[in-house]
């Protein structure tokens, strides 16, 4: 492989160039051209380069170690593998194509809707072309569900194969999809491979930037170079065994969690549970006071780290033995009412085997117990079990802290060890959104789980991730910044062109003489990386789309700081129909207003003589530059949907 | 826990309740029952259980309590309708003897 090494050594030159030219460049903007009396722009400015130029580092790292596969070695025979076809509402039709083509796959395996709208007519369709059928079991009536991470994990329950595929409802595989897998799995280290998601109804031009050649393809081969190739929800093969063990740790992990924040709140339940019922009798203050020393020594033997199994077991016998105070006080006095009636009436009693053992601890235990009256106290007793009562099914193998479930699952496999693998291969095609709003939906989706994980669980903290793995999943979270970064990029020119505020000491030769060679190889190393993939779109999208970025921080952030609702949109696979959105692009068509301002107000700033000729003209380029990027959005919103052409690509390369 | 009240008669009352007969709710029962019967004079007192869906062992003993109070103001507390939880309390600790479940209120009054 001649040809690639050189490749790679190419792109680990640039990528050093790259890397000394920012560094020098960015530690001058520091040091020497941060114009003080700007502060509140300049200051901006310079983080938000600084800001890209890390973004470019972590480009530079994902790249270092780019991996292209040979393809693996024929799977030996006799593997189990379930398909998993995940569907909430979209259409019959599309389901079942994608089902269809499913069951014609090659290597023996079985085939399963997982139809979490729970719809008769999937139902029947699904038995009629003899295609397992799954929907949600009771026990998820009443409780989270978890979206598609609910769907699979209900379909993981009631499934065994060794292996499983995942599709989403509308990526039909190729026959010989799981021929060309399976072998990575000869590696017993490997729990998951991803291949790309390639879309059928998109054209060249591809408006809405549907296609990722730069994610399915250089990042996602960099990040398999670091052990590291991400999970993407659809059009991945996973390896069961690894999941089931992901899942238990983490289990355990949740349960730990949870009955260690319960302890530290039980104090104060029993002491406002005490207060409130200190006249229902001292029977039950007593058995409260029972209960506050079991949380007490539970929470020292979870200090001491015994098992979370053997704690809450201790606790949960002293609980039913405090309730079997109060059920035994209670019927001592019911027998003394009865003695009272017999007295009064000459009736005989015949409840003198009222308070035998049996009827003691059948009363007191937890579905009958007097003590379960009290709602808090209930709700903790509840909480420090292991069977994770308010969830459906207690072990999740599928990762449910976030709206992008895939990321979440496998930054968990990666941590316990395992390996995942990016097969550079189309084996599924799909559909991509065709409409601005649809699109919009999707991608603010995506950004709103990358940053849920990052601050539930960030990678820079994880145990078990190697610093290579960090960094990539850091990356990935690290881009989505951007949009707040875009917002100065977008401001700075316009308050230079429109008011002179000068953001840089000055746009001296110096200045041009650090910058320029920066971005000149910096752009080399990206074109170099792409190999000649249509890139522009990519590169459009990650400015153009910049609310969408900006308030998936801002929700992910809110979710899981303050705990609210960040909401979960299934992505539709039809077109949504209506006139052009332009409500949803109103900031980027502001900024273009802005900017189209901005450089006539510039122009005729610098004639009349006010304007700085150099600075102007600097600036006027920027802005031209910015217009051309964000051009992309109304071409976006007047997007009519996809119209199929002869002369499409049909081949499977990207 | 709500607690309807409907007379009947001279002496008698019907005591609708809905809800959980617990901890919390049982000392409000003990209340409303001695009330009818020492306070109005009522000393037959029927508890119709159709609605309460679950009782603890402070329940019962709230309605032994009634059955006491009515017996010593020389009347009766019976239940009608209880549901299938409540019947496997009283089976449980036998009490269905003492408190025998009645299909209906009307049959409480034969």
């Amino acid at each position: 492989m001649r040809r690639f090494f050189d490749h790679q050594l190419l792109v680990r030159v640039l990528t050093t160039l790259t890397i000394i030219l920012g560094v020098n460049y960015m530690v001058w903007r520091w040091l020497f051209s941060v114009n003080w009396s700007n502060a509140w722009i300049s200051v901006p400015l310079v983080l938000v380069e600084t800001y890209s130029l890390i973004d470019c580092f972590l480009f530079g790292v994902t790249m270092w170690r780019l991996r292209e596969r040979p393809a693996p070695p024929a799977p030996p025979e006799g593997l189990s593998v379930d398909v998993f076809i995940t569907t909430y509402n979209e259409p019959i039709d599309l389901v079942m194509t994608t089902a269809l083509a499913a069951s014609r796959i090659r290597y023996p395996h079985n085939t399963w809707i997982l139809d979490d709208g729970g719809r008769p007519a999937v139902q029947q369709a699904a038995e009629k072309a003899g295609i397992g059928y799954i929907t949600r079991s009771s026990e998820w009536e009443n409780r989270p569900r978890h979206a598609k991470a609910g769907n699979l994990n209900n379909a993981l329950a009631a499934t065994h194969g060794q292996f499983l595929l995942i599709l989403d409802a509308d990526q039909i595989p190729e026959p010989e999809i799981l021929d060309r897998l399976l072998g990575h799995f000869n590696n017993e280290k490997v729990a998951l491979v991803q291949t790309p998601q390639w879309f059928y109804n998109v054209n060249d031009t591809d408006i809405l930037g549907s296609q990722a050649p730069l994610f399915y393809g250089p990042i996602q081969q960099g990040k398999d170079g670091w052990n590291a190739a991400f999970f993407c929800g659809s059009n991945a093969l996973i390896r069961r065994e690894a999941l089931m063990q992901v899942g238990i740790t983490w289990y355990v992990h949740g349960v730990r969690t949870t009955v260690g924040q319960t302890l530290k709140g039980g104090d104060r339940i029993i002491a406002r549970a005490r207060a409130e019922h200190a006249a229902t009798g001292q029977h039950v203050t007593r058995a409260l006071e029972d209960v506050r020393l079991a949380v007490r020594t539970a929470r020292k033997e979870l200090r001491e780290d015994r098992p979370v199994g053997a704690v809450t077991y201790n606790f949960q016998r002293k609980v039913d033995a405090a309730a079997q105070t109060i059920v035994t006080a209670d019927l001592k006095s019911i027998h003394a009412d009865l003695d009272e009636i017999q007295q009064l009436t000459g009736l005989t009693s015949p409840t003198e085997a009222l308070i035998t053992r049996d009827v003691v601890e059948r009363l007191a235990r937890r579905d009958w117990s007097p003590m379960a009256a009290i709602g808090p106290v209930r709700r903790m007793i509840r909480a420090l079990d292991v069977d994770r009562a308010d969830e459906a099914i207690p072990v999740m193998p599928m990762a449910t802290n976030s709206v992008t479930e895939d990321m979440a699952t496998c930054m968990r496999l990666h941590s316990h060890g395992w390996e995942s693998v990016y097969h550079h291969e189309i084996l599924a095609k799909g559909l991509a959104p065709e409409d601005l709003k649809t699109m919009i939906t999707q991608r603010l989706r995506w950004a709103q789980g990358t940053m849920q994980v990052f601050l539930r669980e960030n990678p820079l903290l994880q145990k078990g991730l190697s610093a290579g793995q960090r960094l990539m999943y850091f990356s990935t979270m690290w881009s989505y910044l951007s949009g707040f970064a875009a917002v100065v990029y977008l401001v700075a020119p316009i308050l230079f062109l429109c008011f002179g505020v000068l953001p840089v000491a000055a746009f001296s030769l110096d200045f041009f003489a650090r910058l320029i060679p920066f971005l000149v190889v910096n752009q080399l190393l990206f074109f170099v990386a792409a190999r000649g993939r249509k890139t522009w779109r990519g590169q459009q999208y990650s400015l153009a789309l910049f609310p969408v970025w900006i308030k998936a921080c801002t929700t992910a952030a809110a979710n899981v700081l303050f705990g609210r609702s960040l909401g979960f949109a299934v992505t539709p696979k039809t077109r949504q129909d209506g006139g052009p959105p332009w409500f949803l692009i109103r900031p980027q068509l502001i900024a273009i207003a802005a900017l189209i301002v901005a450089a006539v107000t510039g122009l005729v700033r610098m004639l009349i003589g006010v304007g700085a000729p150099a600075g102007t003209l600097v600036n006027v380029a920027w802005v031209a530059y910015d217009l051309v990027i964000l051009s992309v959005i109304i071409r976006a919103a007047l997007y009519k949907g996809f119209t199929p052409t002869d002369d499409r690509d049909e081949n499977n390369e990207i | 826990m709500k607690f309807d009240v409907e007379l009947s008669g001279e002496d008698s009352a019907v005591i609708r309740a809905n809800g959980r007969l617990n901890l919390m709710s049982a000392p409000d029962l003990k209340h409303l029952v001695t009330g009818i019967v020492q306070g109005d004079g009522r000393p037959n007192v029927v508890v119709d259980l159709a609605e309460i869906d679950f009782v603890d062992s402070t329940g019962l003993g709230a309605l032994v309590f009634g059955l006491k109070t009515a017996r010593a103001a020389g009347g009766d507390l019976r239940i009608a309708r209880p549901g299938k939880q409540i019947k496997m309390v009283l089976q449980l600790t036998s009490l269905d003897r003492i408190l025998e479940p009645h299909d209906t209120v009307e049959e409480c009054f034969e």
